[in-house]
C-alpha cells in the first residue's frame, strides 16, 4: 500500500479497508505499521512487528482492545502499546491517528 | 552433516544462526484472512465444559480410589486418575500456555499453573521454552523441546513412559529454588522474568514438604498417590502422543510438513490430548484453539501429507525411525504430498540438509 505525505501525517488507508475489530499492515519506506479498527469504530496505530520476535502483527487476532501475536500468542493493548501477556515484555510504539472523511492518517 | 550439538549455546546453535535456520520465515499453507480469523476466534464454552469434565473425572477417580485403598480394586482408578493428572495436564499446560483454550485469560492462567504443578514444569521456564519451540521447531541448537536426539537414547525413551520427564523436573525444582536458571535457559528467558522461576520453585518445595509431613504423620503413601506420584503411572499417554509429534521426521527444516506429524486418534486420546494430534496444523497456525483444529485440518489437508491413521500405525513408524537412527542419525521420514499440495520448500533449508536447492 502506498502512502502519500501530508505534513507529517501519512495517508495510510481508507476507513473501510479495515474490518471492525481487525487490523491491517501498512508499510511506509522501510518501516511497517499495524493499523487497527476497534469494536467502537476507533482507529489506532502501532509498530507492525511484535516486540518479541519481529513477527507481523497483521496476521494476528484482535479481541476488543487487544492484539494477539500470531506466532507466540503474546498480547498487547493496541491503544497504548502495553505488553500484557508473555512472551512479550516490551511495549509497542504507538502513533497518533486521525480520520478525515473516509481516510485514515497516521503521524510518524 | 556436522555432529549435532543439542545444547543451546554450542556449535549447532552457531550454525543455525549462520545459515538462517533460527527465527526463520516458515512455510504456511494458503488460507484466507477471513477464514483464519473465523477459526482463531475465542470462546470460553468448549474449554469450560471440557475442563469441568476433566477435573470432575479426576475427582471422581481419585475419591473412589481413596475409598477403595488399599484394595487392589483401586488400581485401575489410580491409573485412570494418573493419566488425567499427568497426561491431561500436559495438554492443558500446552493449550493454556498458548492462551487459546479460553477466551478469558485468567482461566488460561489458572489451568496453566495447575497443570505445570502436576507435571513439575516450572511455568516460566516452560512458557518461554515453548515459545522458542514454536520459533525454531526441531532446529538443533535452538529448540529446547526436542525429545529424541540423534542418535536416539532408547533407554531414555522407555524411561519417559514411566515419568522420567517429571522425575528430572522434580530435581530441577531444587536447582530453581536455590540458584535459578542455567546458561541454556538464560538464552530464552528474559532477565526480568527469571525471578518468577525461583519463587514458584520455592512454593512447590513447600507443598512437597507439606505432602511429606502429611504422609509421615498418617503413616501412609496415600498423599503421594494423590500428588506428585501420578506422574510415574500417568505420563505414558502424553509420552505416547508426544513422541508422535516430531520423532523420526526431519530436523533443521523450516516447513512444518517435513518435521511434524498429524495422526488420526480415538476420541478418548483426543480428549486427554486436546486435539494436538493435528500437530502440523497446530505448528502452522498456533493461534487456532484446540477445538477448531479439526476444521483447520479439513481446510488445509489438501496441502499436507496424508495423516497416520491411528496411534499404533504412527508409533510403529516412530520406533522404526528410532531403530534406523541408531545406526544412521541422518535418517528421516519424508511423507509423500498429495498432488494438490504445493511442493516441499527445500530451498528454505537446503544447506542445513546438505541438499541442493533444486532437490
Amino acid at each position: 500500500m502506498k502512502g502519500k505525505h501530508m505534513a507529517n501525517w501519512i495517508d495510510a488507508c481508507g476507513t473501510d479497508d479495515i474490518e471492525e475489530e481487525d487490523l491491517i499492515r501498512f508499510d511506509h519506506g522501510d518501516r511497517t505499521f499495524a493499523i487497527y479498527r476497534s469494536p467502537d469504530d476507533e482507529y489506532f496505530c502501532t509498530d507492525g512487528l511484535c516486540s518479541h520476535e519481529k513477527v507481523h502483527l497483521a496476521d494476528g487476532l484482535v479481541m476488543e482492545n487487544v492484539i494477539e501475536c500470531p506466532k507466540h500468542n503474546g498480547q498487547f493493548d493496541y491503544r497504548t502499546g502495553e505488553a500484557i501477556r508473555p512472551p512479550v515484555c516490551i511495549d509497542l510504539n504507538t502513533y497518533p491517528v486521525k480520520v478525515e472523511g473516509d481516510r485514515v492518517f497516521i503521524e510518524i | 552433516m556436522p555432529k549435532r550439538d543439542y545444547s543451546l549455546t554450542g556449535a549447532s546453535t552457531k550454525r543455525a544462526l549462520e545459515i538462517g535456520l533460527a527465527t526463520a520465515d516458515w512455510y504456511h499453507s494458503d488460507i484466507s484472512r477471513k477464514e483464519i480469523k473465523a477459526l482463531m476466534k475465542r470462546h470460553n464454552g468448549p474449554a469450560i465444559w471440557h475442563t469441568m469434565l476433566y477435573y470432575g473425572l479426576m475427582f471422581a477417580f481419585v475419591a473412589t480410589a481413596i475409598a477403595l485403598w488399599p484394595s487392589l480394586w483401586s488400581a485401575p482408578l489410580w491409573l485412570a486418575y494418573g493419566v488425567l493428572y499427568a497426561s491431561g495436564a500436559d495438554s492443558r499446560w500446552h493449550e493454556c500456555g498458548h492462551g487459546t483454550a479460553f477466551k478469558t485469560q485468567w482461566m488460561n492462567n489458572v489451568v496453566y499453573q495447575v497443570a505445570c504443578f502436576c507435571l513439575l514444569r516450572n511455568p516460566t521456564i516452560w512458557r518461554w521454552s515453548h515459545a522458542r519451540h514454536h520459533t525454531d521447531t526441531i532446529i538443533v541448537g535452538r529448540d529446547p523441546e526436542i525429545i529424541t536426539m540423534r542418535p536416539p537414547d532408547i533407554a531414555k525413551v522407555i524411561a519417559l513412559f514411566f515419568g522420567w520427564d517429571s522425575i528430572q523436573s522434580f530435581f530441577k525444582v531444587f536447582r530453581y529454588a536455590i540458584s535459578g536458571v542455567n546458561a541454556d535457559e538464560a538464552t530464552f528467558i528474559p532477565e526480568q522474568e527469571r525471578f518468577k522461576v525461583k519463587v514458584v520453585a520455592q512454593i512447590w518445595l513447600l507443598i512437597f514438604a507439606a505432602t511429606l509431613v502429611t504422609a509421615v504423620t498418617i503413616g501412609s503413601m496415600l498423599p503421594f498417590l494423590v500428588l506428585f506420584g501420578p506422574v510415574i503411572f500417568g505420563s505414558w499417554h502424553y509420552v505416547l502422543t508426544g513422541l508422535l509429534q516430531h520423532t523420526g521426521m526431519a530436523d533443521n527444516v523450516i516447513d512444518h510438513r517435513l518435521n511434524s506429524r498429524t495422526v488420526y486418534m480415538n476420541p478418548v486420546s483426543r480428549f486427554v490430548y486436546w486435539n494436538m494430534n493435528y500437530h502440523v496444523e497446530h505448528h502452522m497456525f498456533p493461534m487456532i484453539p484446540y477445538h477448531r483444529l479439526p476444521e483447520l485440518h479439513a481446510r488445509i489437508k489438501h496441502d499436507l501429507p496424508e495423516p497416520n491413521r491411528s496411534i499404533p500405525e504412527a508409533l510403529a513408524e516412530v520406533f522404526h525411525a528410532l531403530r534406523v537412527q541408531l545406526g544412521n542419525p541422518e535418517y528421516r521420514i519424508q511423507k509423500a504430498l498429495p498432488e494438490t499440495a504445493r511442493p516441499y520448500r527445500y530451498d528454505l533449508h537446503a544447506e542445513a540438509l546438505g541438499l541442493t536447492a533444486a532437490h
